[in-house]
């Protein structure tokens, strides 16, 4: 096995497990399966996939029906910044449809793309708890709520100059 | 102005940190029950406070307690479910975010009540950075005493750990969010057993939502009956409102449910009245799964008294002229909605959060959406209407969990209100896509409401 978390990572991995009872390690699934998508490139390959099977000492397929069950684990490569942009009801009675619009042209990419550039994914999503500060969007750890297309244009550039600093 | 007990402190500087919510007053009722009561008399005065479950069900807390199995030597557990992710919710966020100690100390004393030694919060994956705050809060309360072994000297161990989910509404519901903190998918359980006899790792386990284990805490400082004397009938206590849609004023209101829903929406304490001078449509007053209410039905009872916002008053007319209390997530929709397109959205979501273990759901879900898709972009037939008045009628009643039920209604609600509505879509597939249907004949009460 290639994988391997780092020291500080398999030290925050024994801290989840041990929050369950004994012989239940599995329960630690979901939060290790985001600090694994964290550590290996923002994205669940099947290596990373399996390398969290034989941590828990559980099955490779216990693994693959969790991630993709749910909604928060990449099962592909995306863009550094995944511009998750809320659909639902309240978000749309306040203008989301005209945002997510806005986005595709501006990044010329459509839902579910990633630019060529691989610095911004466009996803929609389905409702994220803002409904009052809409329309809104999931952007790694936070939320970017009351969005106007300044706003968007805002973020993008922000995204553009710390992917440069990092550079 | 209404009383407050989960906001009281809302807006003082630095309460989401131990010194000041200490300094005003927090974590007294740990202390009162930990050295003046037993864990039944714990028990006894949430039943006496009328506390119902606040994540939408409603169903009373004290009782739901009561239920809890207590097989000698085998562990029970508390769970707090913070996976908010009925649409229009947004108040267990707040409370999280800017309260955060009122939440540990009322899961410190609902812990002590149910004796669980181990107590998890189940949040949503996406609040990413409350789950931070939640960590912190619990690093604090824990070095000041109030979590760890013998806490208070009183013998009763208690830790809390926050586990996060990775978006999946269908965790909200108890038995699936059982499966999800065992590391699951979540497929929600068949019931009998009731959580309350085998829930996670088996073990007798009681789910409650944020805002029911945070009232605790005001419960044991003021006693349950000075709760139940607040509100009126069975809508017992406070109960947080998030507010959204066209509104002025979005946000979460503590309210004390005996304010009427026209005072709730145009009055300046709360929505402050329909945004951009618009007039009012319609309203979701629970979360996207209560009946949607034409603006005629919303402010009166089916019998004619002003609707109040409380379990009764909204509830009040059935399904046939009546809604819901729900989550409290209230969608306020203005007279330039669609109510097709609005539906719309809320099938989509039903279909991409079904969990596919039931086929009227899993198959349903998705033809609802289909044909809601096609009605609002001028493809739909006049059919169509009543096949998904039958396709609703199929799901609803027929599934393991209440998800089938909450996909079920809003379409069920949008039709019996606003047939008229979904049929000029079909007869102007055209003038469909670039104009909206208006008020129509929902106006004339609005005049009354805004006058």
């Amino acid at each position: 096995m290639s994988l391997q978390f780092s020291a500080e990572k398999l030290k925050k991995f024994n801290e989840i497990v041990a929050r369950y009872p004994e012989g239940k390690q599995k329960s630690a699934l979901l939060p290790v399966l985001h600090l694994a998508q964290e550590e290996f490139g923002n994205w669940l390959s099947p290596e990373t996939m399996d390398y969290v099977a034989s941590l828990l000492k559980i099955e490779p397929i216990e693994v693959y029906e969790v991630a993709t069950f749910y909604s928060m684990y990449n099962l592909k490569p995306v863009g550094k910044y995944k511009f998750e942009v809320c659909q639902t009801g309240p978000c749309m009675l306040r203008g989301s449809d005209e945002i997510i619009d806005y986005i595709k042209k501006k990044l010329n990419i459509n839902i579910g793309e990633t630019t060529p550039d691989g610095l911004f994914t466009l996803k929609t999503v389905e409702c994220l708890g803002a409904c009052g500060y809409a329309p809104m969007m999931q952007l790694g750890k936070t939320y970017r709520e009351h969005l106007t297309k300044e706003k968007v244009d805002a973020i993008i550039n922000e995204c553009r100059q710390n992917a440069a600093m990092n550079n | 102005m209404g009383r407050k007990l989960l906001l009281e402190k809302d807006g003082i500087e630095g309460i989401r940190f131990y010194d000041v919510y200490r300094r005003e007053g927090g974590y007294r009722s740990v202390e009162k029950v930990l050295k003046s009561m037993t864990p039944d008399q714990v028990t006894d005065e949430v039943k006496k406070s009328g506390l119902r479950g606040r994540g939408g069900a409603g169903f009373p807390t004290g009782m739901k307690w009561s239920f809890i199995a207590k097989p000698e030597g085998v562990p029970r557990h508390l769970v707090c479910n913070a996976d908010e992710s009925e649409p229009g919710t947004f108040k267990d966020r707040y409370l999280m975010e800017f309260i955060p100690h009122l939440l540990i100390e009322g899961l410190i004393v609902s812990s002590y009540a149910l004796g669980s030694n181990v107590t998890y919060i189940y949040i949503r994956g996406e609040y990413a950075w409350i789950i931070d705050i939640l960590e912190q809060a619990i690093t604090e309360a824990k070095n000041n005493g109030w979590l760890g072994k013998n806490i208070l000297g009183s013998g009763f161990d208690c830790e809390i750990y926050v586990h996060r989910g990775a978006g999946a509404y269908i965790c909200g519901e108890e038995t699936a969010l059982i499966e999800s903190l065992e590391g699951k998918r979540g497929n929600p359980r068949i019931k009998p057993p009731f959580p309350a006899v085998k829930g996670a790792w088996d073990r007798p386990t009681v789910v409650n939502n944020v805002e029911t284990l945070a009232a605790v805490v005001p419960i044991i400082n003021i006693s349950g009956e000075e709760y139940a004397k607040i509100g009126v009938g069975k809508s017992t206590g406070t109960k947080l409102i998030s507010a959204c849609g066209n509104i002025n004023k979005s946000g979460v209101y503590e309210i004390d449910m005996t304010i009427s829903v026209e005072e709730f929406i145009f009055s300046e304490e709360y929505c402050g009245g329909i945004a951009n001078g618009k007039r009012l449509k319609a309203c979701i007053p629970g979360g996207s799964s209560v009946p949607i209410l034409p603006a005629n039905l919303l402010l009166k009872t089916a019998k004619g008294d002003t609707r109040l916002m409380n379990y009764e008053s909204l509830s009040d007319g059935g399904f046939a002229k009546g809604s819901m209390m729900g989550s409290g997530g209230f969608i306020v929709l203005d007279e330039d909605q669609c109510v097709v397109k609005n539906t719309y959205t809320f099938a989509r979501f039903y279909r991409h959060e079904s969990c596919g273990q039931c086929s009227p759901c899993r198959e349903g879900t998705g033809w609802m959406e289909k044909i809601l898709k096609n009605i609002d972009t001028g493809k739909g037939k006049m059919s169509d209407i009543d096949l998904l008045w039958d396709i609703q009628r199929k799901i609803e009643g027929n599934t393991i969990c209440p998800l089938g039920d909450a996909a079920a209604w809003p379409v069920a609600a949008a039709i019996r209100h606003f047939r008229d509505e979904f049929e000029w879509h079909v007869k102007n597939p055209v003038e469909c896509l670039n104009r909206n249907y208006g008020l129509a004949n929902y106006a004339e009460p609005l005049q009354l409401a805004t006058a």
